[in-house]
């Protein structure tokens, strides 16, 4: 049943948030720490659980599947829905901080990643 | 008569007329991709910049904070693409990512999502700076609307920020989403962003989920989960070290 699918996806999300919460909670501070990312591991470790104990059957993955193709017309419905406006219009401060945040980021990914893989190669190479 | 009862129903049925406004939003984006681009632009980038576009052309007719949302008829667009969908349909990209992929990377994710809002928040609070402001209140807060627009307010309101230095926070914080989103399939080649420990850090270093979102959608949507998973994490890790660590580090140099 197609409902399965949809009702494992919504069982982890609903997880996930309160989870995050009370993490939020223990932390002290008002917020959901990593919710969604909780309810994503959540998702892959039952997918990956039922694959040996009791296998999900195509028309439950299908309801999954659904709302993971759904996903970029979503993003685009959240892209129309933001204050562009504002982002736009209250003062170069803002650009400036927002751009120069975004350059550095991205001038940081390769190098991160290189960092991880070399370390990680290191280890491997120290195992074999 | 027929038109005033088409637009009742339009509005009444609020995320079913979104479901044919974004139908037709991708629809075009996909025939201008293969036209206009002969397909090097991917048609979800142009989508979610037609989105962007679209935005910024409903918050200038209308005046009001929801992008095109704020027309009635186009009401569902708001709930469509809020919060609740969003998450939903980042989580079920999850499924069938590759549990090794992210055990491996894990730890990298971790602290890409520290350092990222490390960094995020110090260029910020130096263009803070630069622009004359002295006092470490409002220098952290518009630091921590350079993590992302969700950090700037939570660190504001708890340092008591003044109201103008917030939404200047809060604006930070949506350029750098907005700039995620269209930049990121732009920049991808030289980054190096074409596999999931790449998106990782990447979405760790990003950390504005919207931006991760539409940028990695834009990019690869196989790699999305992996960014999507780290960047959920940021918000949370800014909302923690904004007000407290990078505060007190902030008051001290400034004295």
């Amino acid at each position: 049943m197609v409902v399965y699918g949809v009702a494992l996806l919504s069982l982890c999300l609903l997880l996930g948030t309160y989870l995050g919460n009370v993490l939020g909670y223990l932390m002290g501070i008002d917020a959901n720490v990593g919710g969604v990312g909780i309810a994503m591991l959540l998702l892959i470790i039952l997918s990956n659980l039922s694959s040996k104990k009791f296998a999900m059957k195509p028309m439950t993955e299908s309801g999954i599947h659904f709302w993971s193709a759904m996903y970029i017309p979503i993003v685009v419905a959240m892209a129309a829905k933001q204050n562009v406006v504002a982002a736009l219009s209250s003062g170069w401060l803002a650009v400036i901080a927002g751009v120069a945040a975004v350059l550095v980021s991205f001038a940081l990914v390769p190098v991160i990643t290189r960092i991880g893989s070399s370390s990680s190669n290191a280890t491997s190479a120290k195992e074999s | 008569m027929g038109f005033s009862m088409l637009e009742e129903i339009l509005a009444k049925n609020g995320v079913v007329t979104a479901f044919l406004f974004v139908g037709i939003v991708v629809w075009c984006s996909y025939r201008l991709s293969g036209t206009l681009t002969k397909g090097r632009l991917h048609g979800s980038a142009i989508a979610i910049t037609l989105g962007l576009v679209l935005a910024f052309i409903g918050g200038k007719i209308t005046g009001g904070s929801n992008g095109i949302a704020d027309f009635t008829l186009l009401g569902g667009v708001a709930i469509l693409g809020g919060a609740m969908f969003r998450d939903f349909a980042i989580v079920a990209t999850a499924f069938g990512a590759d549990m090794e992929t992210i055990k491996k990377a894990g730890v990298l994710g971790g602290v890409s999502v520290i350092l990222g809002v490390v960094i995020s928040f110090v260029v910020g609070a130096i263009v803070a700076v630069a622009f004359g402001f002295t006092d470490a209140v409002s220098i952290t807060t518009i630091g921590a609307g350079a993590a992302t627009y969700i950090v700037g307010p939570v660190t504001g309101t708890a340092l008591g920020a003044s109201s103008d230095v917030i939404a200047l926070s809060v604006a930070a914080g949506l350029v750098k989403s907005v700039l995620v989103m269209v930049g990121t399939p732009l920049v991808a080649p030289l980054i190096g962003l074409n596999n999931p420990r790449s998106a990782m850090v990447y979405g760790g270093l990003m950390g504005t989920t919207s931006g991760v979102a539409g940028g990695l959608a834009a990019t690869d949507p196989k790699l999305v989960p992996y960014g999507a998973m780290t960047a959920t994490f940021y918000t949370g890790a800014g909302c923690l070290l904004a007000p407290s660590v990078l505060f007190i580090i902030v008051r001290a140099i400034t004295g």
